[in-house]
């Protein structure tokens, strides 16, 4: 009963039989599309001709649908050609795949210059619809922050709680031990160069300058587009998929008010308190490697610290803390509800919304930068 | 050839699952035949879903053995557990079809990885699938989200016999259809059973679909097997909650 499937020719009179046997069954496939390919160069042309299928043991789709493309090409005009033999088991898997119709060919997308110009076209003109999306979202966050303020009742303090538990309290092991990190290696490479120059102690006046004015709130604002953006984009775009959204809008709520608006605000307050606490921790990383790879004692580090920054320093560094935030919240929330139907989508707009996060929160820090300049802080 | 259509395709025996102190399934037998379409009812949240889920291998159970075609999956080797899966195909409640694939690709993914045939014959057998769930070939290059929910099911049906298996489980196929469309899914597979000689094991509250597609029934509750058999068994039956069910307002619409 088992063994490899055939398809034989065999002469009868003046017909010629196309005779199948064994299992034409799907584990098959490959090796009886061969076949069928085979016989339909042989026999093509060839009229009087049959296919016998009484040996067939096992029949289905694959074998079903490969005889009667065999069928197909043999039929030549109005000549069908017969298939004989065909047990009654298996009529109606052979009428089934009778109905089917030449398969429609797949579009195949092709890699070209033109097509690589135009993706680059694209992309540039999608950084401009980009832009007016975050714009939109901003405004409409402003609205909705002014709705909530006429009617403080419906403001979602429960959730806010909630997001800043998730933003802030459960983010500070990881961003103390990072930037506590970042600190040391600041402190220790300051060191390692400066004594060339018998300047030891300035590794202060860096460390504190640029912990407090950009290191600390930089740092902290990218892991926050990475731990919190991503998961936001990821929240919002699973609910869009699953029409959560749509149904928080039919019963007559503003997703706005009720989904983005707590989150922002969780981020607004979240990252200045991320950013001190950042700031800390480098400070404290750094004087404790210049205590024991320097030997600057933690008297003197301190000492030389108050000398050398002012809450200048300090006050610019936090006041870009709540607008990266925004910044990082209008993002994220612009890609979750830019999530269709797939999981491939979902991805995208997560991948996206951290990168342009950390894109825009650098660029915010480089108009602040010009800014501060000019003004002399 | 006899002996072959009355053996048991899947044998359960004595199997008990566990979530945490709540006991799902507490020594549950069941054998569904070679050729047969077992329709398995039960109460919510009896553990219906469970069941399915613990035969095909999403859910470990704590105690018990299961054989399909034959195999006891726990002893089999990874070779011959493959050589099982490659024989059933599984149909979900919410049908489950990959959202970043098309309808197209949706289909010929199993083909692909288990058989290496060319493109042609892919999107030939492609075809042939929408033709026997009754669609049509236009919409192979829809995605998923594109999809009605009964198109939904139908797809994921075309897809879970995209390799001619042998035994399909259905997850409730004909919740979320409309009753016209029910009607439909249930005559498709009886029809597909009939031309493929399949083995359908399919969970189902819908009365209907019990009454015209099902060669057999069968009710868990307390987490066993309280009846198995023909309608008229079920029917016939004194059991409660199969009073309840088989002769309550709508069983009664349905049966007339």
């Amino acid at each position: 009963m088992t063994g490899d499937p055939t398809l034989e020719p065999i002469a009868k009179g003046n017909d010629v039989a196309l005779c199948a046997a064994g299992p034409w069954t799907a584990r098959f496939a490959p090796v009886l599309e061969q076949m069928v390919a085979d016989a339909e160069k042989l026999c093509g042309s060839r009229p009087n001709i049959f296919i016998d299928v009484s040996q067939v043991d096992k029949l289905d789709t694959f074998g079903a649908w490969l005889i009667e493309r065999l069928r197909r090409s043999l039929t030549h005009g109005d000549v069908e050609a017969r298939i004989a033999g065909l047990s009654a088991n298996y009529s109606s898997l052979v009428d089934e795949v009778r109905r089917v119709k030449a398969a429609p060919a797949a579009d195949m997308t092709t890699v070209s210059i033109i097509g690589m110009l135009d993706q680059i076209g694209r992309s540039v003109a999608g950084f401009g619809t980009t832009l007016i999306q975050l714009i939109d979202m901003l405004g409409a966050v402003l609205a909705a922050t002014g709705r909530v303020l006429i009617r403080p009742k419906t403001f979602r303090l429960t959730s806010t709680v909630h997001h800043l538990e998730q933003v802030c309290w459960r983010a500070v092991p990881i961003v103390g031990l990072i930037t506590f990190l970042i600190g040391c290696i600041i402190s220790q490479q300051g060191i390692f160069h400066f004594r060339k120059f018998g300047a030891d102690i300035f590794v202060v006046d860096m460390l504190g300058v640029l912990v407090l004015r950009e290191i600390g709130v930089l740092l902290v604002a990218i892991m926050v587009a990475g731990r919190s953006g991503s998961a936001y984009t990821a929240e919002l775009g699973s609910m869009k998929m699953r029409e959560e959204i749509d149904a928080l809008r039919t019963m007559g709520f503003d997703p706005i008010e009720v989904l983005i608006l707590p989150r922002m605000l969780a981020l607004i307050i979240a990252l200045p308190i991320l950013a001190f606490l950042g700031a800390m921790a480098a400070l404290y990383g750094g004087g404790l490697v210049a205590w024991l790879y320097g030997g600057v004692d933690p008297e003197a580090f301190l000492l030389r610290l108050r000398d050398a920054i002012s809450i200048d320093h300090f006050v610019v560094g936090i006041v870009k803390a709540p607008v990266m935030a925004a910044v990082i919240g209008i993002v994220a929330c612009v890609e979750g509800l830019a999530v269709e139907g797939s999981a491939e989508s979902l991805g995208q707009h997560t991948t996206s919304s951290v990168v342009k996060g950390i894109f825009f929160v650098i660029v915010m820090d480089g108009v602040f930068a010009i800014f501060f300049a000019s003004i002399g802080m | 050839m006899a002996t072959e259509t009355s053996d048991a395709i899947i044998r359960v025996r004595d199997i008990t699952v566990q979530f945490g102190v709540t006991r799902v399934l507490d020594g549950l037998d069941l054998d569904v035949k070679r050729g047969e379409i077992l329709g398995f009812v039960g109460p919510s949240g009896a553990g219906k879903s469970v069941l399915t889920r613990t035969i095909i291998g999403l859910v470990p159970k704590v105690a018990g053995r299961i054989e399909v075609f034959g195999v006891d999956l726990d002893s089999a080797s990874a070779r011959e557990r493959r050589g099982v899966e490659r024989r059933w195909g599984i149909l979900f409640q919410q049908g489950a079809l990959f959202s970043s694939l098309t309808v197209r690709q949706n289909i010929q993914f199993p083909v692909r990885e288990y058989l290496n045939v060319s493109q042609r014959l892919l999107d030939e057998i492609m075809v042939a699938k929408l033709g026997m769930v009754g669609l049509r070939p236009e919409v192979a290059d829809r995605f998923p989200s594109e999809l009605s929910g009964g198109m939904i099911k139908r797809v994921a049906l075309a897809r879970a016999l995209a390799l001619d298996p042998e035994l399909v489980f259905l997850d409730e196929p004909t919740s979320g259809l409309d009753p016209i469309g029910a009607g439909d899914f249930d005559e498709l597979v009886r029809t597909l059973q009939r031309t493929l000689g399949l083995t359908v094991f399919m969970v189902t509250h819908d009365l209907d679909s019990l009454y015209t597609a099902c060669d057999r029934i069968a009710v868990l509750g307390n987490g066993k097997i309280i009846a198995a058999g023909s309608m008229a068994d079920m029917q016939a039956s004194q059991h409660p909650w199969l009073r309840a069910y088989f002769h309550g307002k709508r069983a009664r619409a349905v049966m007339g």
